[in-house]
């Protein structure tokens, strides 16, 4: 714009005005357009993750906090005077020229006459107030219960349940990996009778109800193998894959060019060579999102431990500890909050840090089915 | 076969036999043996009891109330839930793809981190945040001019002057789950070609005409793929009614629901004949609902692709 040289201006002027108009007035627009789409996503955002805001806010409130009448959304407490040995409330009291005092109640009485003292001098002592003092408003001081977190953490025994869910998310990550890994790649590069029919097989598997197996897998855990209250019905299985996991590394295989299979074989590896040595190390994104995947099932998993923990409270995972903690501290708001989002805090943190391998396989199982 | 081929199959089966040892011990063993105990009176406290007794479990779920109850309950809570969900899902993937979004990426992570939230934590944050004397919900409800007072309370969990609420409460802790179904959605809506909008634009098509004529048509496939996923999942919809209801049924049987009566039967009473019937029944509604689904699919679900296959 500031190119137009001023003695050119009575020339061109008028059509390039016009023309610098428009697109003022379309960036103009786009702008305002812009400002509109993410102002409506941002405003659907606060709505959405509203529950989160209330329960990092009360996950910091005292237990009377929580259901203190008129209290401020952030944690708060009335502030308080001690005068003589007592404890009062501060109230906001109006003045006769307009303005308002924050006095301490020390007699409220039905009608008429209040006693009042100021905490700024109390050496007047007792001030008279004529009004229903029950109409004035509490004075509230930020009053944060930090100590929140330490207390849901030792109730629950966080620590414990941490080591399970831990202990369990990755022996199984382990297995699981490995055993679909492999199967992906006899999928994705082996031709053997009846391939198709299997592939069948293990995409069915993915939407076939599981309760068809669970109760005869359960006689057999529990009474055959006596495995009850143990970790075994829930780790063993892993270690032989799942067609969820088998399914994404072989869309991923596939996409491999078959040139450095091939070079390996020339220089002499084995099958079993060529998928250490050269598919292993060319799908360390798939196989990160496919052992992040099996981490937060493995997190999230309730069923399974419902089931086959039931009455060994030493081997519980945070999931089954935390609904426990729900039924037995249901009047402890604050508490169960906080323990909700002690359990939130890792899974989150590592949802952050690889976001991107991540939206990266969820697409992958989505689009290409 | 030639030696080669022989050799190539061999190595085949090897790298998938860890899967392949899994399906018959995990799948195929205990589905025969789950229709096996579906003929048997077998209480698993006394398995020395257990008898055949032919289709009497079958002919059970004839006179099962709370069976009728459960189905009920599942279907028409996924009638309210299912539509929700998924427009909620499209639309939000919609406009997380909106050329005019500031911010785009870290939106889109925000949107989707919900989603990986354990599922007992975000149960929990919800029944707090739906509590119905200080709980943000009915905070805001009662901001926009709702009378909140005496009766008008809403008790989203357990209602019993308005019982259907309860479904509406799942509703909204559902809508933390739906991060999968959106970001393929988007996946979806990045792969629509960009000369189709243009020509619809000189064809002078508003933004309702191109999203209805153009957007939804090239990605009802994936609409499709979350339809049938979403369907399979709410058959066996448990955790949220059994950690916040209890398996009570409350309020007034509203969270009686189909695997919640399952899991009672099987893992409570350790009934496994009728449980595994009940499992069976399961397998039938969803197998049936897939394929009317897959009938359907024909109409309404385009492939761009199919002229070529």
């Amino acid at each position: 714009m500031t190119a137009i040289a001023p003695g050119q201006a009575n020339v061109v002027a008028p059509q390039a005005d016009k023309r610098i108009d428009y697109q003022k007035q379309a960036q103009r627009q786009d702008v305002i357009v812009a400002l509109m789409v993410t102002g409506l996503a941002v405003f659907i955002l606060a709505l959405y993750l509203m529950p989160l805001g209330y329960a990092l806010v009360t996950s910091l409130k005292s237990k009377a906090q929580t259901s203190a009448v008129g209290a401020p959304i952030l944690p708060s407490m009335p502030r308080q005077y001690e005068y003589e040995g007592e404890v009062y409330d501060i109230l906001r009291v109006p003045q006769d020229d307009g303005s308002t005092a924050e006095w301490a109640l020390v007699q409220g009485r039905r009608r008429g006459v209040s006693d009042f003292v100021d905490p700024d001098n109390p050496e007047a002592g007792i001030i008279e107030w004529e009004g229903n003092w029950r109409t004035l408003a509490k004075v509230w001081e930020p009053n944060i219960q930090w100590s929140n977190y330490p207390d849901a953490w030792n109730f629950i025994s966080f620590a414990r349940l941490l080591g399970n869910t831990l202990m369990y998310a990755m022996v199984t990550m382990v297995g699981m990996v490995t055993a679909s890994a492999m199967t992906a790649y006899g999928f994705a590069r082996f031709r053997f009778p009846g391939r198709n029919l299997l592939f069948i097989l293990v995409i069915s598997t993915l939407v076939l109800p599981p309760q068809v197996t669970d109760l005869p897998r359960y006689a057999f855990f529990v009474n055959v193998l006596d495995w009850g209250g143990t970790w075994w019905p829930l780790i063993v299985p892993a270690f032989f894959g799942h067609a969820y996991h088998v399914f994404l590394l072989r869309q991923y295989f596939l996409t491999i060019p078959r040139e450095m299979e091939e070079a390996a074989a020339i220089d002499g590896a084995g099958p079993i060579m060529t998928f250490l040595r050269v598919i292993v190390p060319q799908s360390v994104p798939a196989l990160t999102a496919s052992a992040l995947f099996h981490f937060f099932y493995a997190w999230n998993d309730y069923f399974g431990p419902l089931i086959y923990l039931a009455g060994n409270r030493q081997a519980q995972p945070i999931s089954i500890g935390l609904s426990e903690f729900n039924g037995l501290y249901s009047s402890e708001p604050q508490l169960i909050l906080a323990a909700s989002i002690i359990t939130i805090i890792l899974p989150l943190a590592i949802f952050f840090m690889a976001q991107r391998i991540f939206i990266q396989g969820i697409v992958i199982t989505g689009v290409d089915k | 076969m030639s030696p080669a081929r022989r050799r190539e199959a061999l190595y085949g089966l090897f790298f998938i036999s860890p899967w392949l040892i899994g399906f018959l011990l995990f799948y195929v063993f205990p589905m025969v043996a789950s229709a096996v105990f579906s003929l048997m009176d077998f209480q698993l406290a006394n398995p020395d009891e257990a008898a055949f007794i032919g289709l009497q479990n079958w002919t059970r779920l004839l006179s099962d109330g709370t069976l009728h109850l459960a189905l009920q309950v599942t279907f028409v809570f996924a009638l309210i839930t299912l539509p929700i969900g998924m427009i909620s899902a499209f639309l939000l993937a919609v406009l997380l793809n909106s050329k005019n979004l500031i911010g785009r990426d870290l939106l889109r992570v925000l949107f989707y981190a919900p989603t990986m939230i354990p599922l007992i934590a975000a149960v929990l944050i919800w029944s707090q945040v739906l509590n119905p004397s200080d709980g943000w919900v009915n905070r805001l409800i009662e901001s926009i001019g709702y009378d909140m007072s005496g009766g008008g309370r809403l008790r989203w969990l357990n209602d019993p002057e308005r019982p259907a609420l309860v479904w509406i409460a799942y509703t909204f802790i559902g809508l933390w789950g739906i991060g999968n179904a959106m970001l393929i959605n988007l996946a979806a809506l990045q792969g629509v070609p960009s000369d189709l909008y243009d020509a619809a634009w000189v064809d002078g098509a508003g933004w309702m005409r191109r999203l209805t004529n153009i957007t939804i048509p090239m990605v009802s496939p994936v609409i499709f793929f979350n339809l049938v996923l979403s369907v399979i999942g709410l058959m066996q919809y448990f955790i949220v009614p059994w950690v916040l209801n209890g398996g009570s049924g409350d309020p007034q049987g509203y969270t009686t629901f189909y695997m919640v009566h399952f899991f009672k039967q099987g893992f409570v009473f350790q009934n496994m004949g009728y449980g595994a019937t009940l499992a069976w029944l399961m397998f039938f509604i969803a197998l049936g609902i897939t394929l009317i689904l897959f009938r359907t699919a024909r109409y309404w679900v385009y492939y761009s692709g199919e002229l070529e296959s």
